[in-house]
């Protein structure tokens, strides 16, 4: 499918959906040298290759704030390589990888490592955050400076909160030289007891360790009490309590520099999925209860969600297939994470298109600082054609990732993403459609 | 020959596993203590054997301890003529890094009809009978479920007051980390007996409340009332922080001592699903005294597993047959 970079692709009748300048309207799109070069009617140029979007959607492409591509250390489960083109099948041109790899990115050199494979593998653009602490330990602050200076794009424990609060004191006066992100998954360890779901009668039945919800919201609403301080940019991962969201709307109200992702998991599932100790639902922060849903989908409604993230977490088959407790945490998804948003935010009327792909563009480009997210004029062509009510059933099989943990296998869905273009260039087109001419 | 069509002529028992009680049906519950009923004068026969399960093969495989539960399955197994392969973590390749499921596929490679397990993890036994063909008995996992000791709990209760209909039952103690309190729950309130939780707060899951039951944190309340209590065993093991200051103040509270004896009904039935903690949750007095049926409790399971190993394998014998 390697096309000439150069080539120029006209995008006619699409509906192009552009939330951060809000236009919504139907029109054709002239692409050229990697970027959006015109935006008119009946647009007619010598373009080597037309795509006919007519009834499609034309968007920016979509930006996933929190994935884990394994590499270095774990690529038996999946590499920055399969990882990106799972990334653009699933509509993204931009992901950002987290850091607890093996080694973890604590370094400057492993945060170069990152974009050189995601370089290589010339899919979608791969950015990184690097730890908060060295080896991820929670006490020492890692070379954030210098990372930053390598092209990290924030920095996280993630896999682990940060349990010292005055660690994560120092972190966030100390990034704030960097004007970057502090990125945190929530979870206050000697509450969370080591839980495998999520707390309450559910998991005594099944006689499972729960979570409590307290172990997520008890580090974020420390965490705001050190923003408060500090003014640091902060931003917390995965929410997924109806507490957690009443936490970032106070916050947000008062003005700080909070901002937050949902994941899809958290948007459609709840802890009742984990009945047949079935491992694919097991991941961490645990699914929920329908409260907690709703919850979520009212701050997504209200705006109180900036980001969907997915938290794409590959494992192997022969880890999950071990008792719940033992399982690793962690689902797939970046390949139907777009139907799957349709059907918990827009198929319930929670929201429109547009809100929602400014959930999935500039909004989280803004977090991460990109200069990414809409789609005008001298734009960098980075592109997403969806057809919004094309049907098709998830199938693991299918998936470009290299695992197969996807509790979502057989699911009947909405959505299709048709085309994925980074820079200008075509990176995946899916098979069997007949919205292709030329 | 026996157990299964004695009383419920209608009733087919079609269960190849047996991992809990949760969904059992209380007419499925009181079939299997029938069935066991068949089997208990076996111990007091000159002769202890049935060929019932003459060919078949029963693993035994323990990846926690176990002293009782394990010796009554493997002599249960037995009675019936079985072959049996006993396997324990330590002894085995899971040591080595081998996962359940291929331990349990290599196991089924030498022809395994059932595997009797007891593992740690929650759940284990329902992963197992995912996985292999071999029908799977629960014999306690994490703080799930422990199905044969309700079983046999319900079944000595039976046989001391004819019914658990009405009963009033305490269950006393680490309610969180036990799995025979969660079986006990089902059956007896199944049954018809009224059960309430008692213990500290921080020995109660979370969501007890949405359980058929009464909760209560004073011992000395509710003891008058009640005519049987169950002392569960403090797993120290699965502990972790110090959910109450120390045993002598755990004791004190909730410990069933001869003291406390005076104020129950003189007929409470004592029971503890073993191995007693003697003067922690019960001082020796008690447990060994008249109210007492915690011998009669490992009696009876052997006559529990029997049934439980029969019924079982017949329901497998009878799916094979149809497909």
């Amino acid at each position: 499918m390697a096309k000439q970079v150069s080539e120029k692709i006209l995008i006619k009748n699409g509906r192009l959906i552009d939330p951060k300048n809000k236009i919504d309207q139907v029109t054709d799109l002239l692409i050229d040298d990697f970027k959006v070069v015109k935006i008119a009617n009946n647009l007619n140029d010598s373009a080597v290759r037309t795509i006919d979007a007519t009834g499609k959607i034309v968007a920016s492409g979509l930006i996933d704030l929190h994935v884990h591509f394994r590499e270095p250390g774990d690529e038996e489960e999946e590499t920055i390589a399969s990882g990106s083109a799972a990334a653009v099948a699933g509509g993204y041109t931009s992901v950002v990888c987290m850091p607890n790899t093996n080694p973890p990115v604590d370094k400057a050199t492993a945060v170069e490592y990152v974009h050189r494979m995601g370089r290589q593998a010339r899919k979608t653009f791969i950015y990184v955050m690097g730890a908060i602490t060295k080896d991820r330990a929670g006490q020492e602050l890692a070379e954030m400076g210098l990372m930053a200076e390598a092209g990290a794009v924030g920095f996280t424990d993630d896999g682990c909160g940060v349990q010292d609060a005055g660690a994560m004191l120092r972190a966030m006066k100390y990034v704030s030289m960097f004007d970057l992100v502090i990125s945190q998954h929530c979870e206050d360890h000697s509450l969370a007891q080591n839980g495998v779901m999520n707390a309450g009668y559910k998991a005594t039945v099944l006689g499972l360790a729960g979570m409590d919800p307290l172990a997520e919201e008890m580090m974020l609403w420390r965490d705001i009490q050190l923003v408060k301080k500090t003014k640091a940019r902060y931003h917390a991962q995965h929410i997924s309590t109806a507490g957690s969201v009443k936490i970032i709307r106070e916050a947000k109200e008062q003005g700080l520099p909070v901002t937050c992702e949902v994941t899809p998991h958290h948007l459609l599932l709840t802890e009742e999925a984990v009945a047949d100790y079935d491992t694919n639902f097991k991941v961490n922060p645990p699914l929920r209860t329908q409260k907690d849903v709703e919850a979520l989908r009212q701050a997504v409604s209200d705006g109180i969600v900036d980001a969907l993230a997915t938290d794409h977490a590959p494992h192997l088959q022969s880890e999950k297939e071990l008792e719940f407790v033992s399982a690793p945490c962690g689902m797939v998804g970046i390949e139907c994470a777009l139907p799957l948003y349709r059907k918990a935010l827009i198929d319930t009327g929670i929201c429109d298109w547009s809100q929602m792909l400014a959930m999935l563009t500039w909004r989280p480009a803004e977090i991460i600082k990109a200069q990414k997210g809409s789609l005008a004029v001298d734009d960098r062509a980075d592109i997403v054609i969806i057809d919004p009510d094309a049907q098709w059933s998830i199938d693991v099989n299918q998936f470009h990732s290299k695992s197969r943990n996807c509790p979502y296998q057989g699911w009947d869905v909405k959505g299709k993403v048709l085309y994925t273009l980074v820079a200008g260039e075509v990176r995946f087109e899916a098979k069997g459609h007949d919205a292709v001419s030329d | 020959m026996m157990g299964g069509k004695r009383k419920s002529k209608k009733f087919q028992w079609s269960r190849k596993h047996l991992i809990g009680l949760s969904d059992l049906s209380r007419q499925e519950i009181e079939f299997i203590l029938d069935t066991a009923q068949g089997f208990e004068k076996f111990s007091t026969r000159s002769i202890k054997k049935a060929p019932t399960l003459r060919g078949k093969v029963v693993v035994n495989m323990f990846f926690e301890d176990s002293t009782r539960t394990r010796n009554s399955f493997t002599l249960a197994a037995s009675r019936l003529s079985a072959d049996v392969i006993e396997f324990s973590k330590k002894a085995s390749a899971v040591s080595k890094g081998e996962t359940l499921i291929d331990t349990a596929r290599n196991l089924e490679a030498m022809g395994v009809d059932v595997v009797v397990i007891r593992h740690g993890a929650g759940g284990a036994p329902k992963l197992l009978s995912r996985s292999i063909n071999a029908c799977v008995v629960n014999a306690g996992d994490g703080f799930h479920e422990h199905p044969t000791q309700a079983l046999l709990d319900v079944y000595t209760i039976r046989r001391e007051r004819g019914s658990l209909e009405g009963l009033k039952i305490g269950i006393v103690g680490d309610i969180t980390h036990s799995r025979v309190a969660r079986s006990d729950i089902y059956a007896m309130t199944k049954l018809g007996a009224e059960v309430t939780l008692i213990g500290p707060p921080t020995l109660m899951p979370g969501g007890v409340g949405n359980l058929p039951v009464k909760i209560s944190y004073n011992l000395d309340e509710v003891i008058e009332d009640l005519d049987v209590i169950n002392m569960l065993r403090i797993q120290f093991e699965r502990m972790g922080g110090n959910p109450f200051p120390s045993v002598r103040e755990y004791s004190h509270y909730f410990g069933l001592t001869a003291d406390r004896m005076k104020r129950a009904k003189p007929d409470i039935i004592v029971m503890h699903p073993g191995p007693i903690n003697r003067g922690l949750e019960i001082e020796s007095e008690v447990a060994d005294g008249p109210n007492s049926v915690i011998l009669k409790q490992v009696a009876n399971g052997l006559a529990i597993r029997m049934g439980v190993l029969f019924l079982v394998n017949q329901a497998a014998t009878q799916k094979g047959k149809e497909e």
